[in-house]
């Protein structure tokens, strides 16, 4: 076939290799966590830097991070609802800086020149391990919303407005976090893939544009799944009427 | 198994889901505590207690600003009256006047019309006196006149 002709590691890229750790029985996907511990590591030390000192007249770092917490309140608020947002803005909040973090800095470190005996360093998003992870922990928080907000009355939604809706709405709840997984994993992946190939054949000058869409897309796929965690928590825990 | 095949399906692999699945996801809630405590929290505090002050500081002055205009009002409506008062005060003083200059010629006219009169009897007084004497003197003269013919004669 065309595909088995073809070698794993095409245009010098090394698809579906990982630095694997052997921990007892179970294995590890290492680059995910090394590089994602680097850039929260890196993200800690920029928040706690902000809030060292915080000030009524916010200067420098708090000014960024007083913008960055007023837009992920005014996301969770506008998807959630006025009622409970404050207690899911913490979780909306992680899973943007987490999701926009992991493909910024998979795009814009130059992870490349650290050599890894197997696999290579990239953003932690585009593996799947990881994007499957950050769905699961969506539709617990929804399910735990709704129920912890509406006890039994939670399952109404399923029936509502008619009972036809119920296979509809049990398969949503499949498809959401395979949707959401997928999208992220899809594009992050992609856009690695996509500027590896053009480094590759045209190391000069063409990747570039090809760079700024894959930073712009990242940016909208944090966005999008902040959004979509957010609106699949507020739909849990809006009141039929 | 194409596509898995293309991928590396049995040792790793795009789809390759392991330990890393669970492991990612308690660092993701681990990292949820964290940043509420590091960061949603105390940025929140100092954001909603700026938000707290600001609107404090707007009802205030909203408070302020009626307070203000309440005692514009208050004033216009004083200075209203004061000028209402002063013009009633100049209009009574300005009959006061008229009033007092109404007599006054009055007064004038019927000390006139006294003296008037009084000249006037006086007058009528001397005619008549002036006329007995003259009268007198008539006969005086007239009977001056019969003495001297009769002694002519």
């Amino acid at each position: 076939m065309f595909f088995n002709s073809l070698p794993t590691n095409f245009a010098a890229l090394e698809v579906g290799q990982h630095l694997y750790w052997q921990i007892g029985n179970i294995r590890l996907h290492g680059q995910v966590f090394l590089t994602s511990w680097i850039l929260l590591g890196a993200l800690l030390v920029f928040i706690s830097l902000g809030t060292k000192k915080m000030e009524n007249d916010p200067k420098g770092l708090q000014n960024l991070l007083e913008f960055l917490w007023d837009y992920i309140r005014d996301l969770a608020r506008t998807q959630i609802g006025e009622k409970v947002y404050r207690d899911w803005m913490p979780f909306i909040g992680t899973l943007f800086l987490f999701v926009f973090v992991s493909n910024w800095g998979g795009a814009l470190i130059p992870w490349r020149l650290i050599k890894l005996p197997s696999g290579e360093l990239g953003a932690p998003t585009a593996d799947i391990n990881t994007t499957i992870a950050l769905a699961l922990l969506v539709s617990l928080s929804y399910f735990y919303a709704g129920l912890s907000n509406k006890g039994w009355r939670y399952f109404e939604y399923y029936v509502h407005p008619t009972p036809i809706m119920l296979p509809f709405k049990i398969l949503e709840d499949f498809t959401k976090p395979l949707s959401l997984s997928f999208r992220l994993f899809g594009n992050i992946l992609a856009d690695e893939l996509v500027v590896g190939v053009l480094v590759f054949l045209v190391p000069l000058v063409l990747p570039i544009p090809v760079m700024f869409l894959g930073l712009f897309t990242s940016a909208i796929q944090a966005l999008i799944f902040a959004t979509l965690a957010a609106y699949y928590i507020g739909e849990a825990v809006e009141e039929h009427h | 198994m194409l596509a898995f095949d293309f991928f590396g399906a049995t040792e790793g692999g795009l789809f390759d889901i392991n330990a890393t699945l669970p492991l990612m996801a308690i660092q993701v809630v681990a990292l949820t505590y964290i940043l509420n405590s590091l960061f949603f929290k105390p940025v929140g505090n100092v954001v909603e207690k700026r938000e707290k002050f600001v609107s404090n500081n707007i009802m205030d002055a909203k408070n302020k600003l009626s307070e203000v205009e309440k005692l514009e009002a208050d004033l216009l409506s004083q200075l209203q009256n004061a000028r209402s008062e002063a013009q009633k005060i100049v209009s009574e003083a300005e009959n006061e006047s008229d009033k007092l200059y109404k007599e006054a010629l009055e007064l004038a006219n019927n000390e006139a019309n006294a003296s008037k009169e009084k000249a006037r009897l006086e007058i009528e007084n001397q005619t008549s006196s002036a006329r007995e004497q003259l009268f007198k003197q008539a006969d005086d003269l007239s009977e001056l006149i019969v003495n001297r013919l009769i002694l002519e004669k």
